[in-house]
């Protein structure tokens, strides 16, 4: 087992490097290094960037535009991104719904939507979960009726990240009421600004409003828009699942955020001493960094059995949860290290348009105590720790 | 030892919580703190007509002497509404402060505090001291008529509204020295003082508090000069122990809320309440808060006895633990809410914040395991 980059890889490394210092936007960088909120501007004005370079889609065939990297070189990647303070690319279109279209859409669709996903020009949205459908998603209702050449959709779908910027949401539709609750699902690509729909924000507990329910009243969908056929939905949407596969660990991001804790650490005094040389906080660092060096060996592992063809299984199970317990614990470190800063809410340091005035407490400081609220949601979305545990018990332990 | 509460005890507790169902239930309490000054000048004074703002005050200052179980009770009340007035601040520490710096002045103020026509804060921690106490370096200089003060108080608790602020600063010493800090009276509107003041993330309110040259008269100055650390760290254990009683009622609300929850709440066509998983789950989450009761009561009923290390281990400990344990349910209730548990409209989340932010006031969990470890 090889562990140390190869001079290729390094070399590769220090081209990733060399390309951040040179395009990526000062004033975005500095907005992810504090935390802040980036606008949608912000985030299409990165990934245009990165989509000019031909780097936004690293887990595309490098014949539709992706760029043809091993699986090291993916890694690599996302880990410089992160800590050069890029914002991750809003993983929806591009990581999401573009491998279902690959593998099940059509050519019609994918001339139309590919092309748009890889340059930004569309912002997508995951319409899956609904007020009664969370965990149990198979149990959704939405319900979407044919009417001649389209769906007739009638429904509410809830959590849905961004969407208020969105122009396009993948979502699950029921057409079929009976037999199994997972047979008659269906996969529609729904035009954000068809009549009928409406979308209100939901305010988290750290005051932000990144989620919201979609309402859709009589939302005329053509059947175009399908993918696949109709009532196999789920077996598209696990699809998508298994995609995410090793993006959801977010080392990179998870490096980048210990970088920043220790930095933080050097200067936050407690007793006349920077707390990162108190034995109690400084051991509890030692452990994450632990973590996340063993929760990085398991991504690495994983990345070469793909490369070499091997099915994935139930590894991003364990990724997802170990990846979501180091972000958790990584928050919550940074928020003690600001001692009562903690406290003050300045929503405005960390609104998209940016603020000029200076904040109380350290300028790192308005971010941490809201990370930490709202990063509680890693271990509830995208399939909650309860349920990947259910599921490695039976795929794995066989129970 | 006696760990069961007297009759008294038990119709404070419940003539509070009658109280707070009444008029300060989640919505109602929601709209108070979006209101203006985030809090409701109505309650307080009903608050005062109740007599629970006299009750932690002794009777020779126009109170009713009740014991820290007493006022453990009403903040365990206090904790499960939420409540978000001025209470710490005022009485907690403002009226424990001047009672044992002062008795003097406590006579001629605290009556007033007590009728609810008074409001205090304490402004003693500042950007570099964190928890440490007697880390202070805001500065008291001797000038013509009295006294001028210079320096930067952090996160003070409702420091926004205080009539009249209790500023600690150095008249002596160096640093994190024990000895050289005095306590001052200083008007709320005093001139020279900048107040940048917040909502907290929990729903309170708060302010950073700037002096630059404000002039204060030679009777500004609270109790014996130089000498005011003891007091201090006194009046400081006093309100961890407090602080946790908030903490247990935050805890018990939120266990309540989450049994609840798994019980309606159905996925694959059962209740979650059904999972095994979820059921150990919110067991833990109870297990913790009854062991978190009974130590805080322990620990309250120490409190009015012992002095010194006792007290502050004691105070230490109660403190360590509240953190852990609410951290541990707060956590726990969100993430057995799901995606409900995230949003701003369930009362789960205000909950978990409260007890987070109970951790970083007067020292979080692991400096006051340093704490207890320095004193072994
Ligand atoms: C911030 C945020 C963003 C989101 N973004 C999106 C999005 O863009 N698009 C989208 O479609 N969805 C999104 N979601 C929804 C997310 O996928 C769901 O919240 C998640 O699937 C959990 O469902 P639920 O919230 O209904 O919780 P529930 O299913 O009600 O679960 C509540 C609790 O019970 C546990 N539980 C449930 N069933 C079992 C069981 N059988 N065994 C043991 N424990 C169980 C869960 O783990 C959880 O702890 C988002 C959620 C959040 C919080
Ligand atoms: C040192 C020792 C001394 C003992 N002394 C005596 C004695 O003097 N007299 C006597 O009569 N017995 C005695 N016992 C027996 C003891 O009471 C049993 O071991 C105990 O009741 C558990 O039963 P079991 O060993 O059959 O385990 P099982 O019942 O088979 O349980 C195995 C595991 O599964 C768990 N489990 C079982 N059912 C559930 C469920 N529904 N939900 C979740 N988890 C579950 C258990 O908690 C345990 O972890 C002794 C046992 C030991 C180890």
């Amino acid at each position: 087992m090889d562990v140390v980059l190869s001079p290729e890889e390094e070399a590769f490394r220090q081209e990733v490097r060399a390309f951040l210092a040179e395009k990526l936007p000062a004033d975005i960088a500095e907005k992810t290094g504090n935390g802040f909120r980036i606008s949608k501007q912000d985030h299409v004005r990165w990934q245009k960037i990165l989509h000019e370079k031909g780097w936004i889609a690293p887990n595309w065939p490098a014949e539709l535009g992706g760029t043809g990297w091993t699986p090291m070189q993916k890694h690599i990647f996302d880990e410089e991104c992160a800590l050069a303070g890029a914002p991750m690319v809003i993983p929806f279109g591009v990581t999401m719904v573009a491998p279902v279209i690959m593998k099940f859409g059509n050519e019609a669709q994918k001339e139309r939507f590919l092309p748009r996903i890889l340059s930004s020009d569309d912002w997508w949205c995951q319409g899956y979960s609904e007020p009664g459908s969370g965990s149990d998603l198979a149990s959704l209702r939405t319900k979407a009726v044919l009417d001649g050449d389209h769906y007739v959709v009638n429904g509410q779908k809830t959590w849905t990240t961004l969407a208020q910027h969105a122009d396009w949401m993948f979502t699950l539709v029921r057409t079929q009421d009976t037999g199994k609750p997972q047979e008659g699902i269906t996969f529609l690509l729904i035009d954000m600004k068809s009549p009928g729909i409406s979308v209100h924000p939901i305010t988290t507990l750290d005051g932000s409003a990144e989620i919201n329910s979609v309402f859709l009243e009589d939302v005329r969908v053509p059947v175009e828009n399908r993918i696949g056929e109709e009532g196999k939905g789920w077996t598209y949407a696990k699809y998508l699942l298994g995609h995410e596969r090793t993006s959801i660990a977010a080392v990179g991001r998870s490096k980048a955020q210990l970088r920043k804790l220790k930095g933080i650490a050097k200067v936050e005094l407690a007793g006349g001493k920077p707390i990162i040389e108190d034995p109690d906080y400084a051991r509890r660092l030692a452990q994450i960094e632990i973590d996340l060096l063993s929760l990085e060996s398991l991504v690495l592992r994983t990345l070469y059995a793909e490369s070499e063809g091997k099915p994935v299984g139930a590894e991003p199970s364990f990724l997802k949860i170990k990846g979501t317990q180091i972000q958790q614990g990584l928050t919550e470190l940074l928020m003690e290290a600001i001692g009562p800063y903690a406290a003050p809410y300045q929503p405005e340091a960390f609104r998209d348009e940016g603020w000029n005035e200076e904040p109380v407490g350290p300028d790192y400081g308005p971010a941490l105590a809201p990370l930490y609220f709202n990063w509680r949601k890693a271990s509830i979305y995208g399939g909650s720790n309860e349920i990947q545990k259910n599921i490695l018990a039976k795929m794995v332990l066989g129970l | 030892m006696s760990f069961t509460f007297t009759d008294d005890q038990r119709q404070l507790a419940d003539s509070i919580a009658r109280f707070l169902a009444d008029k300060y239930g989640f919505e109602q309490r929601n709209k108070i703190r979006k209101g203006d000054g985030g809090w409701s000048r109505e309650i307080w004074a009903e608050f005062a007509a109740l007599g629970w703002l006299a009750l932690p005050i002794a009777e020779e200052h126009g109170g009713l002497g009740g014991t820290t179980v007493d006022l453990a009770l009403m903040m365990e009340q206090f904790g499960k509404a939420l409540v978000v007035e001025p209470f710490v601040a005022t009485i907690v520490l403002g009226a424990e402060i001047v009672a044992k710096a002062d008795p003097a002045r406590a006579a001629e103020i605290l009556p007033q505090v007590a009728a609810g026509e008074h409001l205090l804060a304490f402004a003693h921690s500042e950007p570099n001291s964190r928890y440490d106490l007697p880390r202070v370096s805001t500065m008291a200089t001797q000038g013509d008529e009295g006294w001028i003060l210079d320096g930067h108080k952090a996160v003070v608790l409702h420091g926004d509204s205080a009539d009249t602020l209790i500023v600690s600063a150095r008249t002596g010493g160096r640093d994190d020295e024990r000895d050289g800090i005095t306590l001052f009276l200083v008007p709320g509107d005093a001139e020279g003082l900048t107040k940048k003041t917040y909502p907290t993330i929990d729903g309170m309110r708060g302010a950073d508090l700037e002096f630059d040259g404000v002039r204060v008269g030679p009777d500004a100055v609270l109790g014996e000069m130089g000498h005011a650390l003891d007091i201090v760290e006194g009046v400081a254990d006093r309100a961890c122990v407090a602080l946790a009683a908030e903490g247990v009622g935050a805890m018990q609300a939120t266990v309540d809320l989450t049994t609840d929850y798994l019980k309606t709440r159905t996925q694959f066509g059962k209740p979650l309440g059904s999972f095994q998983v979820l059921q150990h789950r919110a067991v833990d989450m109870l297990s913790e808060t009854r062991f978190a009761h009974a130590l805080c009561y322990r620990t309250a009923g120490l409190m009015d006895t012992v002095g010194g290390v006792e007290r502050a281990r004691a105070a230490s400990i109660i403190k360590a633990e509240i953190g852990r344990a609410g951290k541990m349910v707060g956590e726990e209730a969100v993430q057995l809410h799901g995606g409900m548990g995230m949003t701003d409209e369930m009362a789960v989340g205000h909950y978990f914040k409260r007890l987070r932010l109970i951790d970083v006031t007067f020292g979080n969990a692991g400096h006051h395991l340093s704490r207890i470890v320095g004193m072994a």
